[in-house]
C-alpha cells in the first residue's frame, strides 16, 4: 500500500479489501459518508432511537393512551401507579394483570387512601375497542381502537391526578402538544435566522454590522423574564388555541439570534473557501454559487443547529407553563402537567405527579445526543 | 484600549435604551390601559359607577392621553431622575419600596451560582480533558448531560424532597424563621449564606454542565497544539505547561460568557424562586406578571436587564484584559 489518503478512523467496512474499501469511500456520496460516520456514534443512535419513539407517541397518542386526556375516573382519585404483574401468590399468568383498586378520602387527614383488592385480578387486553375518539384532537379519522385496556374497571399505570385523570394518557397528549410547539417554534426561529444570518453573512458590510448589533441587543435582554412579560400580556380571556399559537410565536421570534449567528459565521467562512473562489473565477453567478456550492456544504450544519436548538424550546415552554404563564388547561403540555406538582406537599403526597418530567428529560437528552452525533458526522471530509 | 472601552461603553448605553423601549412595550401590551384598571379598582370598589368622564380624568391625571413616545419619555425620565418606577397596581405602593432588598438578594443568588459554576466547571473540565476516557471523565460527561437536560425547577423539587425526607429540614426560603423579617445584621448574613447554597446549586447546574463541556472541548483542542509540545520540550514542569498555556486559552470562552451567564441565571431565578419560595425579585416578578401588574413587572425586568447589560460590559473589559487580540481589535 502506498500513500493512503483515507484518514485514520474513517475506514468503514473493514472486511473489504483495501482497494475496494478505498473506492467505496471515494465514490460515496456526502450523505452516505455522513451516515457511515453517524452510525458509529452510539449515543447519537440512542438519541435517534429515543426521538423515533417520541414521534410514534406524537402521531398515535389517541391509540396508545388508554383514556382521553380529560377523562375523569371518580373511583380512583390521586391514586398511585398500578403495577402490571405476571404472577402473585395465586399463581402465574401469561397475560399481565393489575389488582382492582379504589381510593377513599380519609375523613381526618383528607388524604386519598388507595385500597388494593388482591383477590380481584384485572387482565390487560390489547387492541381493545372502548371509547370513541378522533385522531388529532378530534379533527381526523374516528376510531375506538386502543392499544391496551383492562377487561373490567380501569388501569392507571402512572397513577391519577387530583381529578382522577390518567397521567399516562395525559403525558402522551402532552408529548404531542409540547413537541409540535417545539417544531413550529424552531421553524419560525429557523426561517428568521436563515434570512437574517444569510443577509449578514452574504451581503456583509453595513447590513452585517446592523444585524450583528441587533442580535447583540436582543441577546442582552434576559430571555425567560421577557418571555414571561410577553406571555403575561396575553389576555386572560383568549381561547387556549390562540394562547398556544402566541406562545409558539413568542418563543420562535425571540429565539432566532443563535441560529442567525451560526449561519452568518458559516457563510463567512465558506465565502473564503478555495472552491467558492474557484467557482467565482470560473464565472459562476451568485445564485449558482449559493445553490450549487455553498448550500450543500451548509445544510448539514443547519440541521445540527436546529436539532441542538430543540431542547431550548422544550425547556422554555415547560418552564413557562409550569409557573402558569404559558399554556393553560385544558391544553395539555408537559409544563401544564407539572403545574400540579409545584410544591413540596405535592411531592410528599403524590410523587407520581412527577412522572411526566422523565419524558421531558428524555426528550431533551434525545435531541442533545442526536445533535452531538450529527455534529461529529456533519463534516465527513474533515 | 481606551478606544475599545469607549466603544463598549457606548454600545452599553444603546443597549440599555433598547431594553427600556422593549420593556415599555411589554408594559403597555395588555389590553386595556392602566387608567381603566385604576378607575375600576378605585371607583367601582367604592360603589360608584365609572363614567366616560372619569376615565378621561384618570387618563389625563396619569398622562395616558399623550402619544406613546411621550409616555415612554415620561416613564424613563421619572426612573432616571427620581428613581420613580410608578405605582404597583397589586399592592398600591410605589414600586421602588417593593423591590428594595429583593433585587440584591437576586444578585447575591446569581453571583453565588456563578462562583459555584466556576469552582466546579473549571477544575473538572481540566481534569476531564487531561484524563480523557477515564472513569472520572465519563462520570463528568454523564452528569453534564443530565445537568443540561433537567429543567431547573425539577432539580429544585428533587433537592427539596431530599432535604425534607433525608435531612429533615426545609430547604425552602432564604432565611430561617427568626431572621425572615429582621434587620440586616451579621447573624442574618450567615443565615442567608446557609440557605443560599440550595438555590445556587439549582440555578448553577445547567451552566456548570455547559461550561464543563466547553472547558473540556477547548482544553482537548489546545492540548494537541504544537506550542504545548514546545513548552514540554523546553523542560517546563508538566503542571506549569498545562496551567500557563492551554488553561489560559480555555478560560477565554468562559470569561466572555460571564455577562450571558448572569443573564441566564437571573432569568432562571423566577421559576426556581417559585418552587423554593425565595423572597427575591424573581418571585415578585412572577407574582406581578401573573396578576398583570405591569408597572411592577416592568420595573423588575428593567432592573434585572440593566444589571445583565452591565455584566456583559464588565465581561467585555475582562476579556480585553485577558486577550490582547481583542483589545487591539483584531477579531
Amino acid at each position: 500500500m502506498t500513500a493512503t489518503t483515507i484518514p485514520k478512523g474513517k475506514r468503514t467496512a473493514a472486511t473489504l479489501p483495501p482497494d475496494e474499501e478505498k473506492l467505496k469511500y471515494f465514490t460515496a456520496r456526502q450523505w452516505q459518508l455522513v451516515w457511515w460516520r453517524f452510525r458509529r456514534n452510539r449515543l447519537g443512535l440512542l438519541g435517534a432511537g429515543i426521538l423515533i419513539i417520541y414521534i410514534f407517541v406524537l402521531i398515535f397518542a389517541e391509540f396508545l393512551a388508554p383514556y382521553g386526556g380529560t377523562t375523569l375516573d371518580s373511583e380512583y382519585v390521586l391514586g398511585p401507579p398500578q403495577v402490571a404483574r405476571f404472577w402473585d401468590e395465586n399463581g402465574f399468568s401469561l397475560r399481565p394483570f393489575v389488582y382492582s383498586v379504589t381510593t377513599e378520602r380519609d375523613p381526618v387527614t383528607l388524604a386519598m387512601i388507595p385500597t388494593i383488592d388482591n383477590s380481584k385480578r384485572r387482565y390487560l387486553q390489547f387492541f381493545v375497542r372502548t371509547k370513541e375518539y378522533k385522531y388529532w384532537n378530534g379533527n381526523l379519522i374516528a376510531s375506538d381502537l386502543h392499544f391496551f385496556g383492562v377487561d373490567e374497571g380501569t388501569i392507571h399505570l402512572f397513577g391519577t391526578d387530583s381529578l382522577g385523570r390518567d397521567i399516562l394518557s395525559r403525558t402522551m397528549y402532552a408529548t404531542r402538544t409540547s413537541l409540535t410547539l417545539g417544531v413550529v417554534g424552531v421553524l419560525i426561529a429557523f426561517v428568521i435566522g436563515l434570512v437574517m444570518g444569510g443577509m449578514a453573512g452574504y451581503l456583509g458590510g453595513q447590513v452585517d454590522f446592523f444585524i450583528q448589533r441587533l442580535i447583540e441587543l436582543i441577546r442582552s435582554v434576559p430571555d425567560i423574564p421577557l418571555f414571561m412579560g410577553l406571555a403575561a400580556a396575553l389576555p386572560k380571556e383568549w381561547p387556549p388555541e390562540k394562547v398556544y399559537l402566541m406562545i409558539t410565536l413568542i418563543l420562535g421570534f425571540l429565539g432566532w439570534t443563535t441560529l442567525a449567528r451560526r449561519i452568518r459565521g458559516k457563510l463567512l467562512s465558506l465565502r473564503k473557501e478555495d472552491y467558492v473562489i474557484a467557482a467565482q473565477l470560473a464565472g459562476g453567478s451568485n445564485a449558482r454559487i449559493i445553490a450549487r456550492h455553498m448550500l450543500p456544504a451548509f445544510t448539514s450544519y443547519i440541521i445540527v443547529d436546529i436539532v441542538v436548538y430543540f431542547p431550548y424550546m422544550i425547556l422554555a415552554e415547560t418552564a413557562l407553563s409550569f409557573v402558569g404563564l404559558g399554556l393553560r388547561p385544558p391544553v395539555i403540555s408537559w409544563g401544564v402537567l407539572l403545574q400540579g406538582a409545584q410544591n413540596i406537599q405535592a411531592i410528599e403526597l403524590a410523587p407520581w405527579l412527577f412522572i411526566p418530567v422523565i419524558f421531558v428529560v428524555f426528550a431533551v437528552l434525545g435531541f442533545t445526543f442526536l445533535g452531538d452525533g450529527l455534529r461529529d458526522a456533519a463534516d465527513p471530509y474533515n | 484600549m481606551l478606544r475599545y472601552f469607549a466603544q463598549r461603553f457606548i454600545f452599553m448605553i444603546i443597549t440599555l435604551l433598547f431594553v427600556s423601549v422593549v420593556i415599555f412595550i411589554v408594559i403597555e401590551l395588555p389590553p386595556g390601559d392602566y387608567a381603566e384598571r385604576y378607575a375600576y379598582r378605585k371607583l367601582a370598589s367604592a360603589g360608584q359607577d365609572v363614567t366616560e368622564q372619569d376615565m378621561i380624568n384618570v387618563r389625563h391625571e396619569f398622562g395616558l392621553d399623550k402619544p406613546a413616545p411621550v409616555r415612554y419619555f415620561n416613564w424613563i425620565t421619572d426612573i432616571i431622575l427620581h428613581g420613580d418606577f410608578g405605582e404597583s397596581f397589586l399592592f398600591n405602593v410605589p414600586v421602588r419600596n417593593m423591590i428594595g432588598d429583593r433585587i440584591w438578594l437576586t444578585m447575591a443568588l446569581a453571583s453565588t451560582a456563578i462562583l459555584l459554576t466556576y469552582a466546579l466547571a473549571i477544575p473538572i473540565g481540566i481534569f476531564s480533558a487531561l484524563y480523557r476516557h477515564s472513569f472520572g471523565d465519563y462520570l463528568a460527561t454523564f452528569i453534564g448531560y443530565i445537568g443540561l437536560s433537567l429543567p431547573n425547577f425539577m432539580l429544585a423539587l428533587v433537592l427539596l424532597y431530599f432535604s425534607v425526607t433525608v435531612l429533615g429540614s426545609s430547604a425552602g426560603g432564604l432565611f430561617s424563621e427568626e431572621f425572615a423579617e429582621a434587620a440586616w445584621s451579621w447573624p442574618r448574613v450567615v443565615d442567608l449564606l446557609e440557605h443560599l447554597w440550595v438555590p445556587a446549586v439549582v440555578l448553577g447546574t445547567a451552566n456548570t454542565a455547559f461550561h464543563l463541556q466547553t472547558m473540556r472541548a477547548t482544553m482537548l483542542d489546545e492540548l494537541n497544539q504544537l506550542y504545548v509540545d514546545a513548552a514540554r520540550a523546553r523542560g517546563i514542569p508538566e503542571w506549569k505547561v498545562i496551567f500557563k498555556y492551554p488553561v489560559r486559552i480555555a478560560l477565554n470562552p468562559i470569561v466572555s460568557y460571564l455577562g450571558f451567564d448572569l443573564g441566564k441565571l437571573v432569568a432562571g431565578a423566577p421559576v426556581v424562586a417559585l418552587v423554593l419560595s425565595l423572597p427575591d425579585a424573581g418571585q415578585l416578578l412572577l407574582q406581578a406578571l401573573l396578576q398583570q401588574d405591569m408597572f411592577l413587572g416592568g420595573a423588575i425586568l428593567l432592573m434585572i436587564s440593566t444589571m445583565i447589560v452591565i455584566g456583559v460590559f464588565i465581561s467585555d473589559l475582562m476579556l480585553a484584559a485577558l486577550d490582547p487580540r481583542i483589545r487591539l481589535g483584531e477579531t
